[in-house]
């Protein structure tokens, strides 16, 4: 069967710097595919080609067999592809429910494409007039937000009503993960949903992945926290400097010293070891 | 039969004048990351103070040059005390309203001091020509030229060879870190606006001598130009300021040659809509993108809209429309009927601007459209209001949002210059296209309104259909920000970015609520010609759209109740205590800088 | 025993309405490296940002060479001998290499120190010297990080803040960088660094702290906490292999 993604020579230059340099990667429906390297390695480069934000400059990027790359953010969202920010972007302003409910955006029927120039005018319409299809249709979407946070135990629920910008950071960045289940995706990218998170908080993230997962989703992750990255994932991707260094299985992956040459840093201050330990001792 | 010279010395004569305004804008953006809307009002405040000191003190031309450095040099230390300096780590968009607010005190002031009539300023310089080529150079041509070369050669030693020079152009390229190097930027800031605004009023009081003629209202028109050299140049840009004012000043005086007068601003604001749609950053600005920081949603942060209960909503409705059968003085029925047509705008700008985070300054506009459009269906076609108006709802509705349409991939402060631009080009064209709209004549025997073949004569009627009006929009736009359209606006406000990754088509959006805007002020403009029976390219002048953005942050970004609310207060209230015309804008300029200030979020909170 | 030079103590951070540091207390001894780590979103930078000025903290004190400095405006504690390397460089791009490192000197009065003082970067950063009159924006990465560390210098600190001075640079760079560390420490100027890289970081500084979501969850000399396998837990979060 043909992956749900796959990335094809995919190369990125800013000025004189190559972010992403010919890039191959391919998920396939329902694994956990996680894409780990250090700072500034091209990981988040890479998801704003894919979410459409950003364009490749060569090479593509094919989803469920369409190609996307030359796509914008909001019909590439239509098929089906739903993600979070590095830093977390919830809607500030708005409600916890009205966060979430927007990531059911793509699936509103007001939002179908009509006729050209009228569809605005259809819209407006139906938020005018609310005939009964619709009222039912925000009530549904509103009881299928409550059922995704409740994932999130009782915190997100008992401030449905609340801003946003009014929530803990580890509270927001878990709004974003319900937005983007809103959308019901075919495809999950989740950028470091764990960070600035402690460890409990950590934990309960990599258990809802878990669960998410296990009820057949596929994502693809990019995170720091090894631990999490190894017990989560199908495949892992290794970038490093826009260049991809390793692919393989959590173990071998684990085990390759490439990859924690690259990923924890220099182990010894190449040459300079020797003299600094003569300096600073 | 002037020649091919003359329009060219003219043009880098204003060119040059326009220098000194840009430059001074540049800096400022440069260091402060702020359009200063109070600019303009500088250079008006420069003209004024050296015609005071030519007229009353006799001073000779140097000092009185002098004179008008220092002044306006402390006028543009308090600026910066009053409009940025307080303001810092707030959202952006704060300073830029700030400045706004003062340039109606400024504006103002200098007004009430010196009255609005314009004067001429003597000129005390020899009456020599220079013949060259075709056409001639005076000695208020070289005069200019040479004080922009002065003041362009002593600001380069300045900026290059003094220490502040050197904490300017650090601050500019990088505030926080110029911070680490103890750079004090707030004293970076204050010097910054001492020299612009020194520049911008030595400006004001060349144009005054080579025009002769000086003015209150010149003020405006100065900082929109000083806007579009920037924009030509490259905003922020020194060197790029003073290329895009010769540029603009050659092509205004060559557009003048081939169009005549009328049409001079005309080019100064098409060629800003150009560039901004097409070379947004200017000539020499770089490649890097226009910053994508949502301007308004960070300034609508902490605060929750007050809950007033329903029944309160209602019981004040009611009263409102029974008030005739109380009273029926006509002054009270006529001040609210104001107040309500204010509202119509309010409740249109407070959708785009406080709900989808898009600051217009051009809802003037929108009201002369729909003021316009019924006119024209009424006078030339017979049209009876009860069909014209809602028609002409629907032209705003239409035209604006076609117009606004190009703009709308740009982000923060060039949304409020462009919409800026495209109301006064509406307006020009207004006063140009008079075939159409009668140009500076306007247009006459608009007749009354009516509804089923009678006459609403009465002020009572007027007062009701009105209100009605106002009520009903009201209910709608509560509606539509109940609806799946309100987060989606709101959510369009707050993270462009976000919403797109979400199916957002930020394009559909904001077209949807400039046009449902657009509608409300148009039938406020539709409804204003047929009760005035008379309208001009003067009738809904810029000055409008700058209120009502004082009424929507006044009553809460967003908040409809507000909107209406903000109209009552600072249309009815005026009106009701006879405060006389001149002292309402000082009152709005100080409204909307206490606002800004001290709580952001309305008397009602935003939504 | 000296006191330190800069102690912070118990401070409490809020962004709004988000809490960055949670009864945060620690201390950076006269002429000693001392380094801050941890990862994303830990509030490393936030601590930077608090000691420089930047940010105020809503309670606890921020104490340098025993003057009280928390709620001084930035240009007051760098003129009271406190020098920055921010992260990710912050040169002035459209500026001379010569001209950053002016700016440096901007808080100082005496004109032939900062002669002398400049005479004396050129030597100690030869590839500044190099590039003297180039603008600072059209330098390398690292190249950047010489001129920023230079830069700092010339203001003559007794506390120099590096806030991730190895981040995307080169292992070339990132060796010269760590070794002119070590020198400007030998030479007597405290250094107080932000860093990612704990192998790095750990290999250099006297003694370090890890931060995690706001507190401190190791500290201790250098030397120990290398060995420690509880850092790869608190720092990256989890076991990986070496």
């Amino acid at each position: 069967m043909a992956p749900l993604l796959e990335m094809r020579g995919l190369t990125r230059r800013f000025g004189g710097v190559t972010a992403v340099k010919t890039l191959d990667l391919v998920v396939e429906e329902g694994e956990l595919v996680s894409l780990i390297g250090p700072n500034g390695a091209g990981k988040t480069t890479a998801f704003n080609m894919i979410s459409g934000l950003d364009q490749p400059n060569e090479g593509e990027i094919v989803f469920a067999g369409r190609p996307i790359h030359r796509l914008a953010p909001e019909a590439i969202a239509a098929l089906g592809l739903a993600r979070t920010f590095q830093h977390g972007r919830v809607f500030a302003n708005l409600s916890v429910e009205d966060n979430v409910l927007l990531g059911a955006h793509t699936r509103l029927r007001a939002v179908r494409p009509r006729a050209p120039l009228l569809d605005g005018v259809f819209e407006l319409a139906l938020a005018l007039i609310r005939p009964p299809a619709v009222e039912r249709e925000e009530a549904a979407l509103k009881a299928e937000v409550r059922e995704i946070l409740r994932l999130f135990g009782d915190r997100l629920i008992s401030r449905v009503h609340d801003a946003a910008y009014t929530l803990s950071y580890a509270n927001r960045r878990r709004i974003e993960i319900a937005r983007a289940l809103a959308l019901r995706p075919r495809l999950l990218l989740l950028d470091e949903p764990t960070a600035g998170m402690n460890p409990t908080e950590t934990a309960e993230m990599q258990a809802l992945i878990a669960g998410l997962k296990a009820q057949g989703m596929t994502i693809l992750l990019i995170e720091h926290k090894l631990e999490m990255v190894m017990n989560l994932s199908n495949r892992i991707y290794v970038l490093d400097d826009g260049v991809k260094i390793a692919e393989g299985s959590p173990e071998g992956v684990r085990n390759d010293p490439a990859v924690v040459e690259a990923y924890l840093g220099h182990s010894e201050v190449g040459r300079g070891a020797r003299s600094l330990e003569a300096i600073t001792s | 039969m002037s020649s091919f010279i003359d329009y060219t010395v003219n043009g880098l004569v204003i060119g040059n004048i326009y220098a000194l305004l840009a430059v001074g804008l540049a800096l400022i953006f440069g260091v402060a990351n702020l359009i200063n809307f109070a600019h303009g009002s500088v250079y008006t405040l420069g003209a004024y103070i050296g015609w005071a000191a030519i007229v009353f003190l006799h001073t000779p031309l140097p000092v009185t040059m002098l004179i008008v450095f220092i002044g306006c040099a402390l006028v543009g230390i308090v600026i910066e005390r009053i409009g940025l300096r307080p303001l810092q780590g707030k959202a952006r968009i704060a300073p830029l309203l700030a400045t706004i607010g003062i340039s109606f005190v400024l504006d103002q002031l200098v007004q009430l001091a010196f009255s609005p009539d314009p004067r001429a300023v003597p000129n005390d310089l020899p009456d020599w020509r220079l013949t060259i080529g075709g056409g001639s150079i005076g000695a208020m041509d070289l005069l200019i030229a040479g004080v922009g070369l002065v003041s362009a050669a002593l600001l380069y030693i300045f900026l290059r060879f003094t220490k502040l020079g050197s904490a300017v152009r650090a601050t500019a390229q990088d505030r926080e870190a110029a911070l680490q190097m103890g750079v004090n930027v707030n004293a970076v800031n204050s010097a910054v606006f001492a020299i612009a605004s020194a520049l911008g009023g030595v400006s004001g009081l060349l144009v005054g001598m080579y025009y002769n003629h000086i003015d209150p209202a010149m003020s405006f028109q100065a900082t929109l130009k000083g806007v579009v050299a920037q924009v030509i140049g490259g905003v922020g840009n020194v060197p790029g300021a003073i290329v895009g004012s010769l540029l603009l000043g050659l092509v205004e005086s060559y557009g003048i040659a081939l169009l005549g007068t009328t049409y001079r601003n005309l080019f100064a604001f098409v060629l800003l809509i150009i560039f901004l749609l097409w070379l947004p950053n200017g000539l020499f600005g770089g490649r890097s993108t226009i910053q994508t920081e949502p301007l308004v949603g960070s300034f609508i942060a902490p605060s929750r809209p007050l809950r007033l209960p329903r029944w309160s909503v209602w019981a004040a409705t009611l009263a409102a429309f029974a008030l005739p059968f109380a009273t029926s003085a006509p002054y009270l029925l006529q001040t609210l009927t104001n107040a309500w047509l204010a509202a119509l705008l309010a409740l249109s700008l407070t959708l785009i601007a406080g709900t989808a985070g898009q600051i217009s300054f051009g809802q003037a506009a929108l009201m002369a459209i729909g003021g316009y459009a019924s006119a024209l269906l009424a006078v030339d076609l017979g049209a009876p209001p009860v069909l014209s108006v809602p028609a002409a709802g629907l032209t705003a509705a239409a035209l604006g949002t076609l117009l606004v349409f190009p703009a709308f991939r740009l982000r923060g402060h060039y949304i409020a210059i462009a919409t800026l631009a495209i109301g006064e080009i509406v307006s020009l064209v207004i006063l140009n296209w008079e075939s159409l709209t009668r140009g500076a004549m306007g247009i006459t025997g608009i007749p009354p309104l009516s509804l089923f073949g009678r006459d609403l004569d009465s002020n009572r009627a007027i007062y009701w259909l009105c209100l009605a009006i106002v009520v009903a929009l009201g209910l709608l736009q509560t509606r539509l920000l109940s609806s799946h359209l309100g987060r989606t606006l709101r959510a369009v406000r707050e993270d462009e970015i976000a919403a797109r990754c979400y199916g957002v088509r930020l394009d559909r959006y904001k077209a949807l609520a400039f046009a449902f805007g657009a509608f409300g002020a148009g039938l406020s403009g539709a409804i204003t010609a047929h009760l005035y029976s008379y309208l001009n390219n003067q009738t809904f002048d810029s000055q409008l759209s700058l209120l009502a953005l004082t009424m929507v942050i006044l009553g809460g970004m967003g908040n409809v109740l507000g909107a209406i609310a903000g109209a009552i207060l600072l249309v009815g209230l005026p009106e009701l205590f006879r405060i006389a015309a001149e002292y309402r804008i000082l009152i709005y300029g100080v409204v909307l800088l206490a606002l800004i200030r001290f709580r952001p979020q309305g008397l009602l909170g935003a939504v | 025993m000296t006191d330190p030079l800069l102690r912070i103590d118990h401070i409490n951070t809020f962004y709004g309405a988000v809490q960055a540091h949670f009864d945060l207390s620690l201390e950076v001894g006269a002429g000693r490296i001392v380094s801050l780590l941890g990862g994303n979103a830990s509030g490393k930078s936030t601590t930077m940002k608090i000691v420089l000025g930047l940010l105020s903290p809503a309670s606890g004190a921020v104490t340098f060479d025993g003057v009280q400095i928390n709620g001084w405006p930035t240009h007051r504690v760098i003129r009271a001998g406190v020098g920055s390397v921010p992260e990710a460089r912050r040169i002035f791009p459209l500026m001379t290499v010569r001209e950053n490192l002016l700016m440096g000197a901007y808080a100082r009065g005496d004109r032939n120190g900062v002669a002398d003082d400049l005479q004396r970067m050129l030597t100690l950063f030869p590839r500044v010297a190099e590039r003297i009159n180039q603008r600072a924006g059209t330098l390398s990465g690292g190249e950047q990080q010489m001129v920023a560390m230079a830069r700092a210098l010339m203001g003559r600190p007794r506390l120099i803040c590096m806030d991730e001075p190895t981040m995307g640079l080169s292992p070339l760079y990132v060796d010269r960088v760590l070794e002119l560390i070590a020198e400007i420490n030998h030479q007597g100027v405290t250094v107080f660094m932000v860093e990612q890289n704990a192998n790095l970081a750990l290999q250099i500084a006297h003694e370090a702290y890890v931060l995690q979501t706001g507190r401190i969850v190791l500290q201790g000399s250098a030397a120990l906490l290398r060995s420690d396998p509880r850092i790869r837990e608190a720092y990256l979060g989890g076991t990986a292999a070496s």
